[in-house]
């Protein structure tokens, strides 16, 4: 500690450096660097919402009751009054009619949910698109995959706690996904609310789950996730002066931890600002859970509804065998669609890897351009979803926009399999267009906007070469040339054991990077710089350098080898 | 006696409606009067004269209309219902049929009842105009006197629901307990299709049940009468009168309740949640993080270990 420390600043922290070896640890770990860029923030969202959450959750705690047991209200809200409600939806009520500050609670609480999912969800597309899960860092990816499931399931079961019909219709579907599970479904579904839905255990049960083991499991995920992300040191984009060794930005101490520190109160004002204007979740409006009673326009949060389309637009197929009934129209939409979303997720960077054989670390990020199969593939489960998101608001989409309900599943139904088949087309195209747009940049440099006229007449325009900080910028990925895996035989002429799984690979590998625009090698840079800028002979090079493969080229790192 | 009824539930409902519906009446009368409306509309004085005139009208039409004595009581509705016959060949038959039996256009109308037509027209789904998955409301063609006269014809022509009465619809004297059971008829019997707060919702093939925010009492005990369109019949046998008044006066109460909680998202639900979470929340994040990654660039360059 400097002496210019107050003692009363300086005792304590003498005191614990002593003790558990602070300083060694702050001082290490608090000037560890952490690069800007707006993109890297959004993991920090998803933090500090859940920090919101778990506050105002500990509010709420303090009057909700998990308890199913059935009363007759008499609250505080007149057009509820003398009705029969269960002890949870009657103190939710309570906590938002007669507690002071209750009802802003409850509505930070549940914005704060819908952000965290949100910001979760809008974090892992920025790690997708710019392969930040790629070595060393696929565990975190795993470990983010998992943090997005108990999201999910965290969120479902806070939504399920008011018992309001909404929540309990939410339940029932619930139920139903469950009992659509061929054999053990009927059983697992009796022994999760404790005999026939509704039954009057589910609420207590969900409880601890909502409050103590989910953002238990949660906290602990998130403190390894983060604790992964400084261990590895952040990624960074690619730039002049940043390489896969160094890292640029700012020290954690003291200017990040200040931005970061004034970000959370921003995300917490956000929140509050929210939960003072919007009504969400108006339970009073929606009642108390009854079987019987079901509402127009019952949708699931915003996170939930994809699935919800899912089965909104599923065909109704049903087979009976031996008495029993199979719900497929539940079971795949239901059950597939949730569990599609956690294999891809979680097995996506191993197939990249094993496509690309690449097994070096990776701290640069890639520009999604550069990986036009990958970016393609991205958008492609961005419009699946977006899809089955209209799917589950249909009907709200049918009223307001004056649609029929059976156009709008039939269109649904064809393009959830087209749509996300043309997306990928297009953004590949898009992709692949960027990059010769940069390959052109790097070999002519840009438009200076200057138009010469050649003493034989012809008009060309003057390009300037790029500056060499964004020459670095653009050049900085590693080319990707398919997989070769050459004749097959070795010198024997006897192909090689794994013969057909390589096969495979190349295959895909070809699928992967057959038609991506590589950039240049430093061979086609020199001669690009050395003769002229006419403008005529830009394409018939670029044509040229996309068929040259194997030279020395520009840039860190270098072109992989099959493993 | 469901005549005297009419009489004064015109009065009443002429009050509620107020000018613009007035005007109309005013421009049928005939073109002179109607140039002379149109131009003196704005007139300072314009309000005022409209309600002396309505007074004097509905005072008139009510000293006509109220049975004094049981012949001129039955001499009235039968110059009502020989006005209505006439506004019916007008404007209705041409689906309806002359004598209401019903074309290929148009259903029979022999034995819907008072309620069906003022229901119908009252709500300018009649006279229809163009096929379409469902005929829409729209503005209203038909004088409140029209209306009744429509109504009292179609009545005529056999047994149906009458029009409610006014203590069927008065809902002030309803207890927060009546209330609460309303909203429990209502969840169970109609939220089904018009959303537990009555936002409406989607049916089939571009069908809808309506938003019941905008409807009157009236309308809405006529329509539980006579389930118009799509709509199930809910007759006094299934849902005894005492319970459509609570009804009714579940829904008022709704209209009457602040939106607590701030702004109500349209009342639609998690779909518009949503919406306000990607485009409110995070997008005001984002662009909140793009505008701190953007302060202080200058510092940059410290090299990490
Ligand atoms: C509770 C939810 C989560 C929290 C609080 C969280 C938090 C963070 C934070 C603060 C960072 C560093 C800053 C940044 O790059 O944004 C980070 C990085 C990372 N997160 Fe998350 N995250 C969460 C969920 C996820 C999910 C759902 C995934 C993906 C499936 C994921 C994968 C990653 C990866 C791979 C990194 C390293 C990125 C890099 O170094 O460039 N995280 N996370
Ligand atoms: C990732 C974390 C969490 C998520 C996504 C989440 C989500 C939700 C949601 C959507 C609701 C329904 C709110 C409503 O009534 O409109 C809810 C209710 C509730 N949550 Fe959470 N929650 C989380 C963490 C917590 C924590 C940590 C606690 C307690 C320490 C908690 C306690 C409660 C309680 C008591 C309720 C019921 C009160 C009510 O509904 O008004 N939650 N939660």
């Amino acid at each position: 500690m400097s002496s210019a420390t107050p003692k009363a600043v300086s005792a304590p922290l003498e005191f614990l450096d002593e003790r558990v070896g602070l300083a060694k640890l702050v001082k290490s770990n608090l000037r560890k660097v952490f690069p800007d860029h707006w993109s890297f923030l959004l993991g920090e969202i998803a933090l500090y919402s859940f920090i919101v959450l778990l506050l105002s959750g500990t509010f709420l705690t303090l009057w909700f009751k998990p308890s199913m047991q059935e009363i007759v209200y008499n609250g505080a809200y007149g057009p509820m009054q003398g009705l029969h409600m269960s002890e949870a939806f009657a103190s939710t009520l309570d906590i938002s009619f007669s507690v002071r500050g209750g009802l802003l609670m409850r509505q930070i609480h549940h914005w704060a949910a819908m952000l965290f999912i949100g910001a979760m969800t809008i974090h892992m597309l920025r790690v997708f698109f710019t392969g930040a899960f790629r070595k060393p860092r696929e565990i975190n990816w795993l470990i983010g995959t998992i943090l997005l499931q108990l999201g999910l399931i965290e969120g479902f079961t806070g939504y399920s706690l008011p018992d309001d019909l909404l929540s309990g219709t939410g339940l029932r579907f619930v139920e139903g996904l469950i009992r659509s599970v061929p054999v053990v479904g009927t059983y697992v579904s009796f022994f999760l609310f404790g005999g026939e839905f509704p039954g009057d255990a589910i609420i207590p049960r969900l409880y601890p789950i909502h409050i103590l083991l989910l953002p238990g499991l949660i906290l602990a995920l998130v403190a390894a996730h983060i604790g992964l992300v400084v261990y590895h040191k952040h990624t960074q984009h690619t730039g002049s002066g940043r390489t896969n060794k160094n890292v640029v930005g700012y020290p954690l101490m003291p200017v990040y931890m200040a931005k970061a520190g004034g970000f959370f109160f921003i995300v917490f004002g956000v929140t509050a600002l929210m939960g003072a204007l919007f009504q969400l979740n108006p339970v009073w409006i929606y009642g108390p859970y009854n079987a019987a009673q079901v509402g127009a326009g019952t949708q699931p949060d915003w996170y939930m509804g994809w699935v919800e389309g899912g089965l909104r637009i599923m065909p109704n197929w049903e087979t009976h065998i031996a008495g029993f009934t199979i719900s497929w129209n539940i079971f795949i939409p239901g059950v597939g669609l949730l569990g599609l979303l956690a294999v891809v997720m979680s097995i996506y960077p191993f197939i990249e890897r094993w496509v690309t054989g690449d097994n070096r670390e990776h701290h640069l990020l890639d520009k999604p351009r550069n990986q036009p199969t990958r970016t393609g593939f991205g958008v492609a489960g961005m419009t699946f979803y977006g899809l089955l998101w209209i799917g589950g608001g249909n009907d709200i989409i049918a009223t307001t926009f004056h649609l029929a309900i059976n156009d709008i599943t039939w269109f649904l139904r064809i393009a959830i399999f087209i749509g996300p088949v043309i997306a990928f087309m297009i953004t590949k195209r898009i992709c692949i267009g960027l990059q010769r747009r940069d390959r052109d940049k790097l070999l002519h440099g840009t438009e200076s906007g200057i138009v010469m006229r050649l003493p034989h007449g012809e008009f060309i325009e003057v390009h300037k070469p790029l500056p060499m900080e964004q020459a670095y910028e653009l050049a900085a990925h590693d080319r990707q040339e398919p997989l070769d895996i050459g004749a097959g035989v070795d010198h024997n002429g006897v192909e090689a054991p794994n013969r057909r799984i390589l096969r495979l690979r190349a295959r895909v590998s070809r699928f992967w990077f057959g038609d991506a625009v590589q950039k240049p090698t430093a061979g086609e840079l020199e001669a690009a710089h050395t003769h002229g800028h006419g403008h005529d002979d830009g394409h018939g090079e670029l044509e040229a350098g996309e068929s040259e493969a194997h030279r020395p080229e520009v840039g860190a790192g270098s072109g992989k080898t099959p493993t | 006696m469901r005549f005297g009824v009419r009489g004064r539930s015109r009065l009443n409902t002429g009050g509620d409606r107020g000018r613009p519906r007035l005007n109309t009446g005013g421009i049928r009368v005939g073109s002179r009067i109607s140039a002379v409306l149109s131009a003196r509309r704005r007139h300072r004085f314009a309000g005022a004269v409209v309600v002396m005139i309505a007074l004097g009208a509905f005072g008139g039409a009510y000293a006509l209309a109220s049975p004094s004595s049981k012949a001129s009581a039955d001499a009235a509705q039968a110059t009502q219902i020989e006005e209505g016959r006439k506004l019916f060949a007008v404007s209705c038959s041409s689906c309806h049929g002359l004598n209401a039996q019903g074309t290929n256009e148009g259903p029979t109308l022999i034995g819907v009842g008072a309620a069906a037509v003022d229901f119908q027209v009252g709500t300018g789904r009649m006279p229809a105009q163009q096929p379409g998955a469902q005929i829409p409301p729209k503005k209203v063609v038909f004088s409140d006197e029209e209306i009744a006269a429509l109504s009292a014809y179609v009545a005529s022509l056999g047994p149906g629901p009458s029009v409610p009465s006014k203590e069927q619809l008065n809902t002030s004297d309803l207890t927060d307990a009546e209330i609460a059971e309303g909203g429990e008829l209502f969840r169970t019997n109609c939220a089904s299709c018009h959303n537990v707060a009555g936002k409406g919702g989607a049916l089939t093939w571009g069908k809808y049940a309506p938003n019941l925010t905008g409807s009157s009492p009236r309308h809405i005990y006529e329509a539980m009468l006579t389930g118009p369109q799509q709509m199930p019949v809910f007759s006094e046998a299934v849902i005894t009168p005492d319970d459509k008044r609570k009804i009714i006066g579940y829904l008022e109460a709704l209209k009457t309740e602040p939106s607590r909680g701030g702004f109500g998202l349209g009342g639609l639900g998690p779909v518009t949640e949503g919406l306000a979470t990607w485009i409110v929340g995070i997008g005001s994040l984002v662009i909140i993080t793009v505008w701190i990654a953007s302060r202080g660039q200058k510092v940059k360059g410290v090299k990490g270990k």
